[in-house]
């Protein structure tokens, strides 16, 4: 069995291209299905920035020529947008995209789920199984020893990242959007991710928030009731359009005599700013504007870009002994071969033997067995362990065949 | 042979502070290296206080010095209990005990042979319970600081603070008032058992006992208004390291005062 791995990613096609190659859960499943009918293995791995087909088959060249044939059929014109990978490279480039390190944002950590998904739904035997396995093991690695996905890597995740270094476990935090559009939107979705309660929803119109409202089950509020629920908020996040602030200094000052010395994280996403910069002069309060995020963004980035060098050698590592155990399948047959041999001699010597230990009892004919059973295995187990190694460093081939011919495996047959 | 492994506990302790620093710029080997110094120098450590009191017929931690080294020994205890979360801690705590070890050293409480007058019980719960008060506003007060670096951080807007992420500001509050919570009522026990042995033996009030009931009267003041007037993040972060100074103070400049 061979691997081979034919796909697009956002480095080969763009997204007009992508999405016409994109295949939902149940159809990704069917494609691999179809893949491995002839006999070998297949995994559709399909997100918003990728679409791979990875196949194991004896004959690499039909098993390519039908994955590329699968995907043409889908969209003709993403052939010259194919890569095409066999075997260690296939495995190495699976285990870079499980790390995240294929993806547009190094040490996104969402690859890892998907790729666990592709591998239940494919159509798996041993090779595409332990691939996949392994892949998934060293994307847990590099999530464990390397720090590649703890930052954020947009605006919203780190006004969520920014909530949690303030109140630490975002469950029952309050959060109070100001202004009903999409950017509110998206960072009140990366708080609630993180298990915030969106309480209310203020805007100018009243109509829009209740829109916003409703779908997160929160409080419309009229922008003039604003400084009323700066009490009870513990976040505020604001995005409107308005040409001057929304929320002064003083309005702050006044709720927070009443908030007991809670602490209040404002984040302002608008452009012109909403929030007064003298807020983030009150005691416990911490106002960040969009600028602040960007550059709290653009810092992550260039450290996610750091550990990913470490992650590259820990996926490294980890293909590497995909490698040697790829290798060892070479040896494997005539590792088998060896111990039937052995064991058929040893089983024919016990039977001609059968006169002496007919005297034995049965716990000392055990021992007899016992004794044997160890004999072979202790002679063949330096033999077993040097082939698998040779067969790593590329010459178990070889080492096969002078087992086969010293031994005389096979000669039976032929 | 106490001797002998107060170098070890001083080396681990040492190798563990500067295994912090390290840790501090980047995470990775220095990091496990400062823990492994804290687990080891604490092993020995325990090793040194165990055969100081396999030697010993009574107490043998009765001197100022002597009660020095069992502080370290609390505080280190203390700050094994909640490293895993807050690794960071060891830049505050790891210096200040191998500081104070080499304190109690050069005054000879990590020998053998420093007796006390006062009976045993008296020892073990008069100094027993001080000291685990002491190791915990100790650990208050480092949480505390910590805090008031975290929050300079979110106000100085420091591009860093996601890529090297501290506990939280409202973890860091809560878990210096539970460190104060429980240990409290240990030195007000431990306080009580000293003045009721003052009275009995008809002594009169030395000024370590006064700057203890002043220390006393700090942490109860800052219980008191959380409780009360809501009192919580920097203000209380400020009210806690007056506190420590306070321990400061009592367990430094004032022993030799008391054990006298």
């Amino acid at each position: 069995m061979r691997l081979v791995l034919v796909g697009t990613s956002h480095h080969h096609a763009p997204v007009e291209l992508r999405e016409r190659v994109a295949l939902g859960h149940d159809a990704a499943a069917e494609l691999a299905k179809r893949l491995a009918a002839t006999g070998g293995e297949a995994v559709c791995l399909s997100t918003c920035n990728r679409t791979e087909l990875y196949v194991a088959a004896p004959d690499v060249e039909a098993a390519e020529r039908a994955a590329v044939a699968a995907l043409a059929e889908l969209e003709p014109d993403v052939e010259p947008a194919l890569y095409r990978l066999r075997d260690h490279a296939a495995a190495l480039h699976l285990f870079r995209v499980a790390g995240g390190l294929d993806s547009l944002v190094p040490g996104e950590g969402e690859i890892l789920g998907q790729v666990r998904a592709a591998h239940d739904a494919g159509t798996t035997g041993a090779l595409l199984d332990r691939v996949f396995r392994q892949a998934l093991h060293a994307g847990r690695k590099v999530r464990a020893q390397t720090a590649i996905g703890e930052a954020p890597a947009s605006v919203s995740s780190a006004a969520g990242a920014l909530a949690e270094q303030v109140f630490g476990d975002l469950d029952g935090c309050s959060i109070l959007l100001v202004g009903a559009g999409k950017i509110s939107e998206q960072a009140a979705r990366s708080l609630l991710s993180r298990r915030a309660t969106i309480a209310f929803v203020a805007n100018r119109t009243l109509d829009h928030a209740a829109d916003l409202a409703a779908r997160f089950g929160a409080e419309p509020l009229p922008l003039e009731r604003l400084e009323e629920q700066l009490v009870a908020a513990d976040v505020v996040v604001s995005s409107t359009s308005a040409p001057g602030y929304v929320l002064d200094a003083a309005t702050v000052e006044r709720a927070l005599r009443a908030r007991r010395g809670r602490q209040l994280l404002l984040i302002d996403l608008a452009v012109p700013r909403d929030l007064d910069p003298a807020i983030h002069d009150l005691d416990g309060c911490y106002l960040y504007d969009i600028d602040d995020l960007q550059a709290i963004v653009s810092e992550t980035l260039v450290g996610r870009r750091g550990e990913a060098e470490r992650a590259e050698a820990i996926v490294a590592a980890e293909s590497e002994k995909f490698r040697e155990w790829q290798a060892s399948l070479d040896v494997v047959p005539a590792i088998m071969s060896l111990r039937a041999r052995a064991e058929e001699i040893r089983e024919a010597e016990l039977r001609k033997a059968e006169g002496l230990l007919g005297r034995l009892d049965d716990s000392q004919r055990k021992a007899v067995e016992a004794i044997t059973a160890q004999i072979v295995n202790k002679l063949l187990h330096l033999p077993t362990v040097r082939m698998k190694q040779a067969a790593a460093a590329a010459d178990g081939v070889i080492y096969a065949e002078a087992v086969r011919h010293l031994f005389g495996l096979g000669e039976d047959e032929r | 042979m106490a001797e002998l492994l107060f170098w070890p506990t001083l080396l681990f302790y040492g190798e563990a502070a500067f295994g912090y620093f390290g840790y501090a710029r980047r995470a990775g080997a220095a990091g496990r290296a400062a823990i492994w110094g804290v687990r080891l120098g604490w092993l020995a450590q325990t090793a040194l206080l165990a055969v100081q009191a396999a030697r010993e017929d009574g107490f043998p931690w009765g001197t100022w010095a002597g009660s020095l080294n069992l502080f370290v020994w609390f505080v280190v205890t203390v700050y094994l209990g909640v490293r895993k979360p807050y690794r960071l801690l060891g830049l505050a705590v790891m210096p200040l005990a191998a500081a104070l070890l080499v304190v109690a050293r050069v005054g000879g409480g990590t020998g053998v042979g420093a007796r006390s007058h006062y009976s045993n019980l008296f020892l073990v719960v008069h100094v027993g319970l001080v000291l685990a008060a002491f190791a915990g506003f100790t650990l208050a007060a480092a949480l505390s600081a910590f805090y008031l670096w975290q929050e300079r951080r979110l106000k100085r807007r420091e591009v860093t603070i996601l890529r090297r992420q501290a506990p939280s500001l409202a973890t860091l509050d809560r878990l210096a008032s539970r460190a104060v919570v429980f240990s409290l009522p240990a030195l007000t026990l431990g306080l009580a058992v000293g003045i009721a042995r003052l009275l009995a033996d008809g002594e009169r009030v030395d000024a370590v006992i006064a700057a203890t009931i002043v220390m006393w009267l700090v942490w109860a003041a800052y219980l008191v208004l959380r409780a009360t007037r809501g009192l919580g993040g920097r203000r209380a972060a400020y009210v806690a390291l007056a506190g420590f100074a306070l321990v400061i103070v009592v367990r430094l400049a004032l022993p030799a005062t008391h054990f006298s």
